[in-house]
Order: C-alpha cells, then structure tokens, then sequence
C-alpha cells in the first residue's frame, strides 16, 4: 500500500507491504542508514527515532502506523555542518567506541533533553535503560549527556 | 531478519468501526495499539493476523479520570501516561510501582494498558495490578458493552473474555474508602521481564482489613490470584504474623517454571518475600491516608 511519512520534515512516499517495519523504511530511503538495526526484539535501542517528539523503537513499529506523524532521526541532529550538543557531548566525553548503539543513544538523549534540560544522573541513566552499549559501559554517554545539557544551559544564559 | 507475515491493515476512526471490521473480518483480525506485545509474537509466528486493525488515532480511548466511584481509564493509554497520573499515583499507588518497572521509557512511550491486559502474558505486570485493584474490564462489542471482573478476563495463557468481534475499551478501579496499594518486582535488568512479582490492595476500616487483593506475575502460567491469602487477611489487623503467612500462601499457591531467570523454589522464595514487602507497603499507605 502507498504509505507518506514525514522523516526529518521531508515527506517520504513509498509502496510497501503494510509489514514493513519502521526501522527498514527508513533505511530504504536514501541517506538514512543512521538508524540502526540491531536485536529486532526492543531491547537493545538501536534503532530508537523520535515520533512526535518521543522515542519510540522503529523495529516494534510499523511504517503504515506512522502515516500523519513526525519521524526525526540520527541525521537530522546536525543542521548545517553544525553537530547538535548531544553529538557535540559524544564527540568530547568520547562516549562511543564501535558506534553502533550511538544513533538511539544520542536520539533518546536528546528527547530527554527537550523535556528535561536540566536532568540529574540517575534520570538519564533511566532515560538510556532501554539502550545497551557494549563498548562504553555507559559512564562516558551519561557524561556526555551531561555535557549537553551544560552546554545548552551555558548557551541559553547567553542568548 | 525478523519481519511479521504479510498481513492487511486498516486503520480504525470510531470504537464502532473498529468493531465493525473485527466482526466482517472475522476471527483472523486484531487490533493493534502501541503493538509492542503484538508485533513481537508476529515476528516470531506466534501470531499470525491476517488483518490489523490500528486503533492509535482513537485517541478518545486515551485517558486517566475519575468518574463516579471509580478512576477510569481508556484501553489505549499508554504505559507512560500511567505512569505519569498523578491520579493513579494517589489513588493507586501500586500503578506507579509497577510502571517504572515496566519494559523501559522508550517501550513505555508506545505499550498501552489495553495492549498488555489483552496480551495476557503472565509475566506482565499490569495483570497482577488490575487484579490486585479489583478492577473490571469494559468489552465493548456490537451489542454494547459487558462489564467483566478481572478474575473472569483471564481465561487462560494469552487467553481473555475479550470474544470475537468484540475489543477492550476501558479498565475501571472502584474507589472505596481506607485504600493502599503497592507493586513489588524483582527483574534481571531493566527490559526484562520479571523473576517474580507481587500486587497488593488492601482496604482498611476501623484498624482491620475490610477487603484485600493479592495477585502475582511470572511465577505461573497465568496471573494468580490468591484467593486464599485474601480469605485469609480479610477482617483481621494488619500484622507481621498475618502477612507472613499470606507470603507462606504466596510461595505455597504459585506455580512457577524454572528458566533462566531462576529455580522453582528461588521463585516460590520470592513469591512469598514479595507478597509479605507489597501488603506490608499497602497497609502502610492505606494507614497513612487515613491519619
């Protein structure tokens, strides 16, 4: 069936079969292989887009459900050439070594950072509970977490 | 790669519709809500709709409110929105217990309280909750809608009263006087499901316990009520001797398998540990508020 959803505010229109789940929508799409896909079963994270404005898991969702809403992934952080301060904080607490739980990490941060700029340690390790990461052990994303949220405060102060 | 067998999907715009469509459809339709029970038994073949019928724009079935003498709330509420209910939170408090419990903030964004009752899945929490709660379900069908206990919505593993052509629409908690409540939970790691966990009611009036509710999750092949320990706090003092033996009940009346997750007499263990923590926590609730 023809199905239009709108990724990164770009409408995107497809014939798939009503079983395509989001998470390969949006990697059949030309320039949006960001999204991971990872344990297919919601427990890794990998593949965690915004939908409206909150994290969802794209291997649990069916593209045909997102008809009428808001897709925001990996690539729309940076605008421009300019790194959004969840990657600006990976890139200086080195909160990444293989990368590949880093694109729903740093999506799931920054909802969390858009409803709560200002979160203590443990709201965002519960924020990332539903995000596994084999490399880091956590303590640096949780760490550049909170250099985002620095950051963004540190920029509002001046604005 | 794990996709669902190919199916047909449609999208629901009233209650009546949706029901309209599950009646022509037939007994190989489903409605899918936040589909994070759904979709998975999909991907794995265990379940095989060959009609989805997507009842998220439904947005009527969305809420937490207090109506009469009861709190209501709509079949496609999600896991976060309970959580979130400063309602639930004071009335139920055993809701709050459980949703932060519950899978994880991202599942808990899309899974709803319809979802997870009609999943029927032993392991699932909410199960224990409504049935701790005393709660009823609203069926709704051609007909109208029926109005079932929640130890009549459970038939069976993944098995409810919700009948063909008919969907789930809404959960109502009667409010009585003297009420505490609370969830008790052990699990491996944040996702999982549980090792075992505890729901407790208890409705307190004059010093003694005028009605209880005691259900456990993950340590059987259905939710479990425990009628026995019920029967046996109800009209008494609250006690630590009382509460012991409901946990004696708890370990003795469960019937857990051994998994990776644990023994069988582990799990009794913590059947009865935590049937004891989630009524000693109820009456401590349920006392507070009357003071």
């Amino acid at each position: 069936m023809q199905v239009s959803v709108t990724v990164n505010g770009e409408v995107v229109s497809r014939e798939i079969e009503p079983r395509q789940l989001l998470v390969h929508f949006i990697r059949d799409t030309p320039g949006l292989t960001g999204t991971h896909w990872g344990c297919d079963t919601s427990n890794c994270g990998a593949c965690v887009v915004l939908m409206d404005g909150k994290p969802i898991k794209s291997c649990t969702t069916l593209a045909v459900m997102c008809e009428g809403h808001e897709i925001r992934t990996v690539e729309s952080l940076e605008v421009d050439g300019r790194l959004d301060p969840v990657q600006m904080g990976f890139h200086e607490r080195h909160a990444l070594q293989c990368g590949f739980c880093t694109p729903g990490m740093e999506m799931t941060a920054r909802a969390l950072l858009d409803e709560n700029p200002d979160p203590t340690e443990l709201e965002i390790r519960t924020a990332i509970s539903g995000a596994i990461c084999r490399c880091t052990g956590y303590k640096n994303i949780v760490s550049a977490v909170e250099w985002a949220a620095e950051y963004e405060a540190s920029q509002r102060q001046e604005a | 790669m794990q996709t669902p067998a190919s199916f047909e999907y449609e999208r629901a715009t009233s209650v009546e519709g949706a029901i309209a469509s599950l009646q022509k459809l037939g007994p190989e339709a489903r409605i899918i809500a936040g589909g994070h029970s759904l979709l998975p038994m999909m991907k794995l073949r265990l379940a095989n709709p060959a009609h989805l019928i997507d009842i998220n724009d439904l947005t009527e079935l969305s809420y937490v409110r207090e109506q009469g003498d009861e709190v209501r709330i709509g079949a496609l509420t999600r896991h976060v929105d309970l959580l979130d209910s400063e309602l639930l939170a004071e009335r139920f408090p055993l809701f709050r217990d459980a949703e932060v419990v519950i899978a994880d903030p991202v599942v808990r964004n899309r899974g709803t309280i319809g979802g997870s009752l009609c999943q029927a899945d032993a392991a699932e929490d909410l199960s224990a909750v409504c049935s701790a709660a005393k709660a009823k379900a609203v069926i709704h069908g051609a007909g109208g809608e029926r109005v079932v206990a929640m130890e009549d919505f459970h038939i069976g593993p993944y098995m409810t009263a919700v009948g063909e052509g008919e969907m789930l629409t809404e959960i109502r908690l009667p409010l009585r006087a003297g009420a505490g409540s609370a969830h008790e939970k052990v699990e491996r790691r944040a996702g999982d499901w549980a090792i075992a966990a505890a729901s407790a009611a208890v409705w307190m009036d004059g010093g003694a316990l005028s009605d209880v509710g005691i259900a456990l999750s993950a340590v059987g092949l259905t939710t479990i009520h425990l009628t026995r320990a019920e029967d046996l706090l109800r009209g008494k003092a609250p006690s630590d001797e009382l509460f012991a033996q409901a946990g004696e009940i708890a370990s003795a009346d469960c019937s857990p398998g051994a998994d990776g997750r644990g023994a069988i007499d582990y799990k009794r263990h913590l059947a009865g540990v935590l049937t004891v923590r989630a009524l000693r926590r109820a009456s401590t609730r349920a006392l507070n508020r009357e003071v």
